[in-house]
């Protein structure tokens, strides 16, 4: 077995005295949909902050493609490969979207390249080609979860980390991000997925854990934790 | 009426001047939403660079040395900007807003009072170089030489700031940091890097300023920065702060107001004595409050409604 693409070690990130993550291992392995399920406030989004480089973590290791990730400043972090599409979408809200494209291949300098992947996320997302001139602000929300996991794209990352893609979308439209995303992974993306809606992406991914306050508790594949008792309980509504 | 075009062409260079500076004001807090109360010590440095270039090059004719004057000043109120960025802001960057707003307010008075302390003879106004000479345009209407320096160099300024902002990589980043910091630094930008050139060209603005302000006023002095970054921060909040063309419309507006209300509030009947030079940074000051009152937001500016 090659090592994996991302490996996470004893990681514990805090603020200030409060540490909301207490030590959490897990590993994505090339080409798979990773996600990472748990209520508000377990820890999910600190741990993407922290492998992007956003957040300093406190101890504990990161290995991503061979390297350490540990102390590399956010801005280097995407030229490594790994891109993060944050929660609530984060578009530039005053650029256009094919300035919050070309934002996304900021450390890129293929033209051709870019162009082409700007053609492809058109293709994947075509309202986005139909508004390319529309200031990302004006979009729906589900236009601008397209615009930001397009923008992520736009690094050619090896490993895409989405933080609730389907965060306040309708359900039509998340089953369309859910699609988009088992087809990214078809073409070969690995994908690291945080989510509340544990249903949609316990379905969708290969492995999942469950993180509460800070720590993983559960973990398995996609479909042993969907058939899980306590998963169906506490997140999936059944009692 | 005679005097209208007149009126507008001294508004205009005293607004061009204004706008400039204001420049300064507005790249900074558009990108790190803080009020670098410093900024018309910035101006001040510059002037004083400049005035050092010309006493390096004795004999030499102003027009020729004044290109050289501008390098001087802008390297001179750049480094301060860049280095006031670096030393002084930076390190604040996470702290309360109250932190850098008050930090700015210490180094504006460091600065004036280095300038006092070690530059010589500057415990007195120095005098500031000048051509002093004036074209007939059409009839009555003059214009200095002196003003005629900030009416073609703002412009070119502004030409220059508005490609790179929209067009330039850098000027993507700019805009990109100034929107959403977190997110840009995912993108990829390094945003301290970003932040200290918003600081930079708020610093070249400012040497290009300060060579058009002692061109106009004949003498420079330690004091000087404090009212021309207040007038500057009130074009720049009345235009729209954040916004680079906003700057300069406030700046030309406000410019304009000046030299309209002494030539024309002293004609107003019972008003004589509220006319004139003296009471020009009132009738500005009132022209500020009003706007305000009217679009809160400025005359260019957005209203704030970021994020979901």
């Amino acid at each position: 077995m090659t090592a994996p693409l991302l490996e996470v070690t004893g990681l514990r990130v805090a603020y200030g005295k409060i540490e909301a993550v207490k030590g959490i291992g897990f590993t994505v392995e090339e080409g798979r949909i990773v996600t990472l399920i748990g209520t508000n406030g377990a820890g999910k989004t600190t741990t993407l902050r922290t492998l992007s480089g956003l957040l300093a973590p406190r101890g504990g290791s990161i290995r991503f493609a061979g390297r350490p990730l540990a102390g590399v400043p956010a801005h280097d972090v995407v030229a490594l490969g790994l891109a993060h599409s944050p929660e609530g979408r984060h578009v530039f809200p005053r650029l256009t979207i094919a300035e919050n494209l070309q934002l996304g291949a900021f450390l890129r300098r293929d033209k051709d390249g870019i162009a082409q992947d700007i053609k492809h996320v058109y293709e994947l997302f075509p309202i986005l080609g139909e508004r390319a001139g529309q200031a990302a602000g004006t979009l729906s929300g589900g236009e601008q979860q397209m615009l930001a996991m397009g923008r992520a794209l736009m690094s050619r990352p090896r490993l895409l980390m989405l933080d609730e893609p389907s965060m306040g979308l309708s359900p039509i439209m998340m089953q369309k991000i859910m699609e988009t995303i088992a087809r990214l992974r078809d073409g070969g993306t690995t994908i690291l997925l945080v989510e509340q809606n544990a249903q949609a992406a316990l379905s969708l991914a290969d492995h999942g854990h469950v993180m509460e306050t800070g720590r993983i508790v559960l973990s398995g594949t996609g479909a042993e934790l969907l058939h899980n008792e306590k998963v169906r309980k506490a997140y999936l509504g059944e009692d | 009426m005679h005097e209208l075009p007149q009126t507008l062409v001294n508004g205009l260079a005293l607004g061009a001047l204004y706008g400039l500076v204001a420049i300064g004001y507005t790249m900074v807090y558009g990108i790190v939403q803080l009020i670098n109360f410093a900024h018309g010590e910035i101006v001040m440095t510059g002037a004083f660079g400049a005035l050092t270039v010309h006493l390096w090059l004795p004999g030499l004719p102003l027009a020729a040395a004044l290109p050289l004057m501008l390098i001087g000043g802008a390297l001179v109120s750049v480094s301060v900007a860049v280095a006031a960025e670096r030393f002084a802001y930076r390190p604040l960057r996470d702290a309360p807003r109250l932190a850098p707003l008050i930090t700015a307010i210490g180094l504006s008075i460091a600065l004036q009072q280095i300038v006092w302390a070690f530059y010589p003879n500057a415990k007195k106004p120095r005098p500031f170089p000048q051509f002093g000479d004036s074209f007939q345009l059409t009839g009555s209407l003059r214009i200095q030489r002196d003003d005629l320096f900030v009416l073609i160099a703002a412009p070119l300024c502004m030409l220059a700031l508005g490609w790179f902002t929209a067009r330039s990589r850098t000027g993507r980043a700019m805009q990109a940091t100034a929107q959403d910091p977190g997110t840009a630094r995912l993108m990829g930008i390094d945003t301290d890097r970003i932040i200290a050139v918003a600081f930079a060209i708020g610093g070249a603005f400012a040497g290009v300023a300060a060579v058009a302000q002692g061109l106009r006023t004949g003498t420079i002095n330690f004091e000087m920065g404090f009212i021309l970054g207040l007038k500057a921060f009130t074009a720049a909040v009345l235009g729209g702060i954040g916004n680079i063309y906003g700057a300069m419309l406030g700046g030309v507006v406000l410019g304009i107001a000046e030299a309209a209300a002494i030539t024309y509030i002293q004609n107003i009947p019972g008003m004589s004595q509220l006319g004139g030079g003296g009471w020009k940074d009132v009738w500005a000051f009132v022209l500020l409050i009003v706007v305000l009152l009217v679009r809160p937001q400025g005359l260019l500016g957005e209203r704030v409604a970021d994020r979901a």
